[in-house]
């Protein structure tokens, strides 16, 4: 076949400035996320030729920015393909990082027309949503899964294989304070509102020590995911409000009732929160939340129960 | 890391020893011995699918899902499978998503 080099595909480059730096930043604060959408298309890194690897990419901006960033010096084509400005491994997860997108974008880009080679280097967290014997048999393509992180990219180009630690997912210290922000930003008005009906309830005091120790839950229980005990996350969160709340007690002077009632309030709050982290870690399996929650939610909505009755039972002592 | 997890099947009479499953797991749940995979740690499934996905030969089976409490919830209290939205459907694709779902 021909190969022409007729059409100019958008080049893009290697170097990740502070501007792009400062949007991954924010998208990690949920700002511009949604919004963060790469026109899907083939792209060229380099000078790249009828031999070059093609390397595949959801079109979230921060998954084509981590991809390029790592190819410096090396000439590769890019497919974006439409997952709708969703990361690989999540819109592999929904199906939109997928067989059909892929084929689709296969011929609908002609990239045959630029390759004489028959093989697209999809990462690894892509395979959930692509079958690699489907689009084999759909465009005649080979699929051949890359590493999970683009950092490993150069190394498994350079091999012509990953390792078997290429392979695996972690859960590291950096790779879990990534997501903090987004367990902290959405319990900020819940944990507000019951702070204040608290307030009400009993003082500012006990207000501010259930702030404190809510809001400390979503960063420290995946700051201390791997030292808290307990295989299950609501477990983990119960077991870092109860420990947050003895400082407390040696720091803040409260009646007894009050405290058995912040207590309640804590490690009920602190195990929905820590329950709902679920959904950003990288182990945790559908089947096994549902477990966790069938076991753990009667004892969360109990101990919350118990909670209100006793705020309430404090608030009505101290107006009426 | 573990979690838990029942629900990942390998037929062995069907698995023709391709290796997809070993490359597509990320959590080096499977080994291949000679022309057969096995599953070396179940405990540390989390039901992805990736390798129900890839599977030629239809030898694996494993019920996938939204792995996210919130979205479990707020699927159970609407009445609709639970979704974190990721997979909007908007037409600039900036729909609804659970906060903190993947």
């Amino acid at each position: 076949m021909e190969i022409s080099h007729t059409i100019n595909h958008d080049q893009i480059g290697t170097m990740l400035t502070w501007r792009d730096r400062l949007r991954h930043w924010g998208y990690r604060w949920g700002i511009g996320r949604m919004h963060a959408m790469v026109t899907p298309g083939l792209y060229q890194v380099g000078s790249p030729g009828a031999q070059s690897p093609v390397l595949v990419s959801a079109n979230y901006r921060m998954s084509v920015d981590k991809l390029r960033s790592v190819l410096t010096g090396r000439d590769a084509w890019i497919l974006v393909i439409d997952t709708k400005g969703i990361n690989v491994w999540c819109a592999a997860g929904k199906g939109t990082f997928g067989t059909d997108e892929l084929a689709k974008r296969v011929s609908r880009h002609e990239l045959k027309t630029f390759v004489n080679h028959r093989r697209l280097i999809v990462p690894q967290l892509g395979a959930p949503g692509v079958a690699a014997h489907l689009v084999r048999k759909k465009t005649g393509f080979t699929v051949v899964y890359g590493p999970v992180r683009a950092a490993d990219l150069p190394a498994f180009l350079d091999a012509g294989k990953a390792t078997p630690e290429m392979r695996r997912v972690t859960f590291r210290l950096p790779e879990r304070m990534a997501v903090i922000p987004m367990e902290l930003i959405p319990s900020l008005f819940p944990l507000l509102g019951i702070a204040v009906g608290i307030s009400l309830a009993a003082g500012v005091r006990a207000g501010m020590v259930f702030l404190a120790i809510g809001l400390s839950t979503p960063v420290m229980v995946p700051i201390f995911h791997d030292w808290l005990p307990g295989k299950w996350l609501s477990i983990k969160g119960m077991v870092w409000a109860f420990l947050a709340l003895l400082a407390a007690v040696m720091l803040v002077s409260l009646p007894a009732m009050i405290w058995a009632a912040l207590a309640l309030s804590v490690v009920s709050v602190s195990a929905y929160l820590a329950l709902n982290f679920t959904g950003s870690t990288t182990y945790t399996s559908v089947n096994g939340v549902k477990k966790e929650m069938s076991r753990m939610l009667p004892v969360i909505i109990g101990v919350a129960g118990l909670a209100v009755a006793l705020w309430i039972y404090v608030g009505v002592g101290r107006f009426f | 890391m573990t979690y838990q997890s029942g629900t990942l099947r390998l037929d062995k009479e069907k698995c023709t020893g391709c290796g997809m499953c070993v490359d597509v797991c990320p959590h080096a749940v499977f080994t291949l011995t000679g022309h057969k995979a096995g599953i070396q740690a179940l405990q540390r499934c989390m039901e992805c699918g990736a390798c129900q996905r890839n599977c030629p030969a239809d030898a694996i089976q494993v019920a996938t899902g939204v792995g996210c409490a919130a979205a479990m919830i707020q699927g159970a209290l609407k009445g609709t499978a639970p979704t974190c939205g990721c997979s909007s459907k908007k037409k600039n694709g900036a729909g609804h998503r659970s906060p903190n779902c993947c």
